[in-house]
């Protein structure tokens, strides 16, 4: 391969990468991130495959990450010489030889694409590059523009600028979106003193949870006394519900290469890491893949750019363990050691990794180093509101239409998320809370729906912005159960070392369990509530003392369900099965049977074609009578 | 005892290969669990005496971290995802549903060999909600119904 040092050699690495995103010919691009692949994109990737092979056509296959709309996966784009680019979603084998057919004849008179791009938005460059030349075609009129439907209306890409665009494995379609640009004029025409003072400017916080200042952050490392400093990627993106640093991570691994490398030489690092959690196995491989084609290019290693800046990029795989997301927990876990955290007045920026001087930020916020560089600071500070500037990328997820990711300015009113972008609650249900945070987090009820989306407004509203989780809940979903779920899932995620949070969270968590067992007393709300401010007060790190979030936001806007809970013996959502019973409505009842088939307990009996009824006594709850049947027959209460 | 010393060649090559970096624990254990499906007694004493630390530690970082089981694993392994959008949308049925027809508790194996089931926090694929992955492969929008063909299948793979 050859080394990229010069301006001129960057540029020619980027014009292939033109070449290859803009072709002459046609091109199919198909969505192969991990959620694009559980839908079926390999198959369709192959039955593409075996379609062009057979009928000899010049066609161009590649994969790329997700573009976000995880709704209607496996997404197939197709891309044909001074036409706008075509997106077709949720596509089958089935459908394949159609799609072929109408590239073949120009038409798309089979299967109709989502939505059209005419042209590429070239953030980090500040340019557009056109696919459609001349008019729009006439048949393509009745298509949409990407940024004309609903669920893209209100987004602004940076983070994920390149996600489901570029082939995350070939490094120069990241150079032609302007990829290394913002390196190579940072090694060599920038000072490390002016990009620090550039990203405090920007405003940029830290995405992964805290919301720390990230150039204030880099600042104090630089200050840090030592000759070894290190920068760390944190990619153990463990709240439950979040995947944007996996979308990242698959889909655009440069990005946080370049975003290390320039972090790096502006705290002076020669070393970093990136720790991905295990579950990502696809983001391990896209990363690793992306670290060797840096390193054969020169962009990492010795004297990068010509410049007398060495740095080098390793991976920590992480092993299944929550609070490794933690800063210090982290830094043990890439140590070899068991990732229990320590107090934090020791700072990680001074003492580190192997005590030495360590920087670390999170997938998202490093992304957004590079385009900040690019296009400068002040740029980055006039998007979102003021003290939170930039976009955020979410994972929306839960009761709502549009499952997807989606990067939006902050600032923004939740009400946009869950309605413009979202699409709503399916199946015409009541949209009740939306859930930030993670397990840290918070919920926030439906009358706050014009809430700004952006770190104090979560904050002051008792939640927090997290690393991006939203987590969307209607009737259906009990805010009970829900905080039992969190507690349960930090006292087994405690490491133990401190004792409020290894003794107290398990105690609230038992307090909760006998809530949903119908075993609630009064004044275990109460308790729930000072036991919660001992932990806080008490614990070593955030794990502990954010761990009573869930359980005293849950109290603050849902505490009739709690009270329902605790004095009715009654779960209004109707999901605690100690408080809740399956009957079936004789009216809707057709006797078809399918029920009692499917019942493991055989607590379903009636004659066939007559309604039927459930024995209560021997009912175990598990709701499969109201999967299967198909009538609508059966109620919970 | 032909196989000890098969498992300790192996752990060496392991540890050699990670260049006998007490940081490289983790990887080192990980690369072990890959090789046999779970951390072997032996393989522990091994990377022990090749990294010059004590079992307690080798221990102390095998049990810390769920990826890690010291008792063999089925042939597949089934991850029913936790997370919050799975469980709000009742995966709690679905691992309730895979206990019963595997008449097994979470982290246990099935009888066969077969079938490890076990519970993991969140496999970020939450926009297909509520999933299980077995044996790798990640099975979206699960129902209780799906599941006896499901594991049917895997059962005829052998």
């Amino acid at each position: 391969m050859k080394k990229i040092s010069t301006l001129d050699d960057l540029k020619k690495a980027g014009d292939k990468g033109l070449k290859s995103l803009f072709p002459g010919s046609v091109k199919i691009v198909v969505g192969m991130a991990t959620s694009g692949i559980a839908s079926g994109a390999r198959e369709v990737y192959e039955a593409l495959s075996a379609e062009i092979k057979k009928r000899k056509l010049p066609y161009i296959l590649t994969g790329t990450g997700s573009m976000g709309m995880d709704f209607i996966e496996p997404l197939v784009d197709v891309i044909e010489k001074d036409k706008p680019r075509l997106s077709y979603g949720k596509m089958t084998i089935d459908k394949v030889p159609q799609l072929i057919d109408q590239i073949v004849k120009g038409t798309i008179d089979k299967i109709k694409p989502i939505y059209r791009v005419d042209e590429e938005d070239i953030i980090a460059k500040k340019e557009k590059k056109q696919y459609l030349k001349g008019a729009l075609p006439e048949y393509l009129r009745e298509i949409p523009a990407m940024y004309d439907i609903p669920f893209y209306k209100k987004q602004v890409k940076i983070a994920t600028r390149n996600c489901g665009i570029i082939d995350p494995e070939n490094i120069e379609e990241y150079i032609a979106r302007g990829g290394y640009l913002a390196a190579q004029k940072a090694l060599t025409s920038l000072s490390p003193e002016s990009i620090v003072e550039d990203v405090i400017k920007s405003g940029l916080r830290g995405r992964g949870g805290g919301g720390f200042l990230t150039g204030v952050k880099w600042q104090s490392c630089v200050a840090a006394k030592g000759d070894i400093k290190y920068v760390i990627c944190n990619g153990d993106e463990g709240d439950p519900g979040a995947y944007m640093d996996r979308s990242v991570m698959e889909g655009d691994p440069h990005s946080v290469l370049e975003g290390m490398i320039i972090g790096a030489y502006a705290i002076g690092a020669q070393e970093g890491y990136i720790y991905v959690r295990n579950e990502y196995p696809l983001a391990v491989a896209n990363l690793t893949k992306a670290i060797s084609d840096a390193r054969s290019r020169g962009l990492l290693g010795k004297n990068i750019f010509g410049s007398n800046f060495n740095f080098d990029l390793k991976i920590g795989k992480g092993a299944g363990a929550f609070v490794c997301g933690e800063s210090t927990a982290l830094m043990a876990s890439l140590e070899g050691k068991a990732g229990e955290p320590r107090a934090k007045y020791v700072h990680t920026v001074e003492h580190g990794l192997w005590d030495r001087p360590t920087n670390l930020n999170n997938v998202e916020t490093w992304a957004n180093v590079p385009v900040i560089v690019a296009r400068s600071g002040k740029w980055f500070s006039e998007i979102g509101v003021p003290h939170s500037t930039g976009t955020k990328v979410f994972s929306l997820v839960g009761k709502i239409n549009n499952i997807g990711l989606v990067e939006v300015p902050m600032g923004i009113p939740l009400k946009d998320i869950i309605y413009d972008i979202g699409g709503g609650i399916p199946g015409g249900k009541k949209f009740k809370a939306v859930q930030t945070g993670g397990p840290s987090g918070g919920c926030i009820p439906a009358k706050m729906m014009d809430l700004s989306v952006d770190f104090d407004a979560l904050w002051e509203a008792g939640s927090m912005m997290g690393s991006g989780g939203m987590i969307v809940m209607d009737e259906k979903t009990c805010m009970v159960d829900l905080a039992r779920y969190f507690i349960e899932f930090l006292a087994s995620e405690s490491c133990g070392k401190c004792t409020p949070c290894r003794e107290g969270v398990r105690r609230m968590n038992d307090i909760l369990h006998d809530i949903c067992a119908g075993h609630g007393q009064e004044g275990d709300v109460e308790m729930l509530e000072s036991m919660a401010q001992g932990i806080v007060d008490g614990s070593l790190c955030a794990l502990g003392g954010s761990a009573p979030n869930p359980v005293l936001s849950t109290i603050k806007y849902f505490r009739e369900e709690y009270d329902a809970h605790i004095k009715q013996k009654h779960c209004p959502a109707g999901v605690c099965r100690a408080l809740i019973r399956y009957e079936i409505a004789a009216k809707k009842c057709t006797g078809c049977g399918v029920c009692a088939k499917k019942c493991p307990s055989e607590c379903i009996s009636g004659e066939k074609k007559k309604a039927h009824k459930i024995d209560q006594k021997k009912c175990i709850k598990c709701g499969i009578c109201m999967e299967s049947c198909k009538f609508d027959a059966i109620t919970v209460k | 005892m032909k196989k000890a010393t098969t498992t300790e060649a192996k752990t060496k090559e392991i540890v050699k290969k990670h260049g006998r970096d007490k940081s490289g624990l983790i990887a080192i254990l990980q690369d072990i669990q890959e090789e046999y499906n779970y951390l072997p007694k032996e393989a522990l004493s091994a990377v022990g005496n090749e990294l010059e630390v004590p079992l307690s530690r080798i221990y102390e970082v095998a049990t810390f971290y769920n990826t890690f089981s010291l008792n063999p694993r089925g042939r597949y392994l089934v991850e029913v995802c936790a997370g919050t959008a799975c469980h709000v949308q009742g995966a709690f049925n679905l691992k309730d549903r895979l206990q019963r027809d595997l008449e097994i508790d979470c982290g246990q194996t099935t009888k066969d060999n077969m079938f490890t089931l076990e519970e993991v926090r969140c496999l970020g694929c939450c926009s297909l909600a509520p999933v299980v992955r077995i044996g790798g492969n990640i099975h979206p929008y699960l129902t209780q119904n799906e599941i006896p063909g499901i594991l049917r299948n895997y059962r005829k793979q052998g």
